[in-house]
């Protein structure tokens, strides 16, 4: 220890209230970046989770070219075993059709188990086929169409006309269109209610927030640092999702990036403050980690994140409809899918600014500092 | 010298503005069951370390936090600095430095990032650069919380709580579980603290640190103060600056006889007091080399047989046992 010094220290020159309050928002929004980087676990959740989700969910929706059909022949007894060998060399010849031949028992234990959808069995004594599959599997009824079709004009008839088909897979109708909104929504939703909850209530468990309501910190300033920080970190955390996606899935944003931008910020803004709401009691990480999750379950399922909230029954749609997350979700599609204006998602933009609002009240009422 | 209401009331004089802290008849009780706090009464003065000892659970924490303003008293008044939390929050807050029992400052920002974290929140205060070099961390300046050893972590405890340049500054068991060396660095920062004028209010269960530390101390038990003064006066009081402590072979199994056997040496040569405790006798002692063979011979008399003998400088450890037949850190 160095000779402590005898004289009293000087004071570093006092500065104006509002300079101080400006430098107290501005160290508590640094403290809080700075925990964040340093922190390699919540790095991986806000930058790589939506990454790798992307990643796996485009390749498992990815638009493939339609399966073909896999159907069975069965040659049962010498009488049948040419016509078989017939049915097998018309459909062999068809695209969309897998063909084997196969003894009755194989044949049967291949539609038991799924590996053939349908099986064609030639009829004894006279020309025709029947079919053996189950109705109830979407593939079997499809393999049936199929098959008959090509059976049947393979024997000679003739069809009425000749379809022009016209196939859909511009970008903007595709799955992958339709998640990458939705994958956004889910991050603003995860980061601002696990990044500002957890982190509240392990403060508080270390009573680090005791420790700061023994200082003149204004609260206010304490509260707001977070959202300040929420807000900075926003596009840095949006920016790589859509640009991946842009790059590898080709996904575009089809209205104007500012109205993203806002319509962003506001959903993040709103969780945050959602996230503050559910911690601002809570005494450690477990208890808000369970308050998390039951309320951010029925968004995660029912908003829209990975299929179309329309999908549940109608009885429930009001609920769900008014969940910050399905009009956040709603308006991030409209925006980037069918490039909505900043007046046509206002509702929606209103919405979760209105549940914004009610859990800024709630959470600093209810807060508990010591 | 029993209690606070029998300690003269020092300097009359005292206007409140001359007192860092001044409380009267301070309650706190938890669920109106568990009495934390019953009546304490407590002046610190300007300038001056004040330590509040007590064993665990006497309510020296609760007494801390409703001085800081973190909690409020059931009843009683209290004025800091001769204001009161009520109506001067914010002036207060500006003015004091506080070092929580347990802080955990945030693991992975540097020893600089959290002072300058501190130093932010008052209008006032003093150099982050000279904080750190008060507190010597000036070699880990650049290291994270998490990396630091609990004497430093602690150091940079106190640096928090002195960076608001405050005029009084409480710290709570500042050196529990802290290594001999650390907990010197850190009283070296408290008397250079009190050498340029600030006032402290200390609670420790280590009686060499109030001793080093405190021109006065007080002694809470239950919630009470128990006894009041000078390290020096409440030791004088046992009335001998010798403790000896005597082990029986087959002490006497009913208290009736052990209060007999105990009063009897009270009145041999030397000996100021003694009574029964813990399952030994503890005698008070002014001059050992009279008192010592009277005691023996007393002993050998009355055929009771020795298991052991020890002799110490009486220190606030015993005035705490005579106060209250424990030992403080029970």
């Amino acid at each position: 220890m160095s000779e402590p010094s005898k004289r009293a220290p000087p004071r570093s020159a006092p500065v104006s209230v509002q300079r101080a309050r400006l430098n107290a928002i501005t160290e508590l929004a640094l403290s809080r970046f700075r925990l964040f980087y340093r922190e390699p676990g919540s790095m991986f959740w806000t930058f790589g989770f939506p990454l790798v989700l992307s990643i796996v969910l485009g390749i498992a929706f990815r638009n493939r070219d339609p399966e073909p059909v896999v159907v069975a022949v069965e040659s049962s007894s010498a009488a049948t075993l040419a016509r078989a060998e017939r049915a097998r060399e018309i459909l062999a010849k068809a695209d969309d059709v897998k063909v084997k031949v196969l003894p009755p028992a194989e044949a049967d234990a291949e539609l038991r188990t799924g590996k053939v959808s349908l099986v064609v069995v030639p009829a004894e004594g006279e020309a025709g086929y029947a079919y053996r599959f189950d109705p109830t599997r979407p593939e079997s009824r499809l393999a049936r169409s199929v098959t008959d079709d090509v059976l049947q004009r393979g024997e000679g008839r003739s069809d009425a006309f000749a379809p022009v088909e016209k196939t859909v897979t511009e970008p903007g109708s595709r799955y992958i269109d339709f998640l990458i909104p939705g994958l956004v929504g889910l991050g603003l939703m995860s980061t601002g209610l696990w990044g500002i909850g957890f982190s509240l209530a392990e403060m508080r468990t270390k009573k680090l927030i005791k420790r700061l309501t023994a200082t003149p910190m204004r609260r206010s300033d304490f509260l707001l640092s977070f959202l300040l920080v929420r807000a900075v970190l926003l596009p840095i955390e949006l920016a790589p999702l859509l640009l991946f996606s842009r790059i590898v899935f080709d996904v575009g944003v089809r209205g104007n990036l500012l109205t993203l931008a806002l319509t962003a910020l506001v959903g993040g803004l709103t969780f945050a403050v959602m996230g503050l709401f559910l911690a601002c009691r809570a005494e450690n990480p477990q208890i808000v980690s369970g308050l998390i999750n039951v309320v951010s379950f029925p968004m995660y399922l029912c908003s829209g994140v990975f299929f179309s909230s329309s999908r549940f029954p109608d009885a429930v749609q009001p609920v769900i409809r008014y969940m910050p997350l399905t009009a956040l979700n709603d308006a991030l599609r409209a925006v980037m899918i069918d490039g909505a204006s900043l007046a046509d998602v206002s509702g929606k933009i209103g919405l979760c600014a209105v549940w914004g609002a009610v859990s800024f009240v709630l959470a600093v009422r209810f807060f508990k500092w010591r | 010298m029993h209690g606070a209401a029998s300690e003269p009331r020092v300097e009359e004089r005292s206007a409140t503005t001359e007192l860092s802290i001044h409380c009267n008849g301070l309650r706190k009780t938890y669920d109106d069951e568990v009495v934390a706090v019953d009546g304490l009464d407590l002046e610190v003065r300007v300038g001056e370390c004040f330590g509040l000892l007590g064993p665990n659970g006497a309510g020296k924490t609760t007494t801390v936090e409703i001085l800081e303003g973190l909690l409020s008293p059931s009843g009683g008044t209290v004025e800091i600095l001769g204001r009161r939390w009520e109506t001067d929050e914010r002036w207060l807050r500006e003015r004091l430095g506080v070092s929580l029992q347990q802080t955990n400052l945030p693991d992975k920002l540097t020893v600089r990032e959290t002072i300058q974290l501190f130093r932010s929140f008052f209008t006032e205060g003093r150099d982050v650069e000279q904080v750190i070099d008060l507190v010597a961390l000036r070699e880990k300046e650049h290291a994270k919380y998490d990396t630091l050893s609990g004497g430093q972590r602690q150091r940079l405890a106190v640096a928090c709580a002195l960076v608001g340049d405050p005029r009084l500054l409480f710290l709570d068991e500042p050196t529990t579980g802290l290594d001999p060396q650390s907990r010197r660095m850190l009283w070296d920062v408290v008397l250079a603290f009190k050498e340029q004028g600030g006032s402290v209010l200390l609670t420790t269960h280590y009686m060499d640190e109030a001793e080093r530390l405190c021109d006065r101390v007080g002694v809470i038990d239950h919630g009470k103060m128990i006894a009041l003064g000078t390290p020096k006066e409440l030791i004088d009081s046992l009335g001998g600056s010798q403790i000896v402590e005597i082990t029986l072979a087959a002490p006497p199994s009913e208290d009736a006889a052990r209060d007999a056997l105990a009063a009897s040496l009270a009145d041999l040569a030397g000996v100021k007091a003694s009574r029964f405790l813990t399952g030994r006798i503890v005698l008070t002692v002014e001059h050992l080399h009279l008192a010592l063979p009277a005691v023996l011979g007393a002993l050998r008399a009355e055929d009771l047989e020795l298991a052991n003998l020890s002799t110490h400088h009486a220190t606030l450890e015993d005035v705490f046992v005579t106060l209250t037949g424990r030992a403080l850190r029970e």
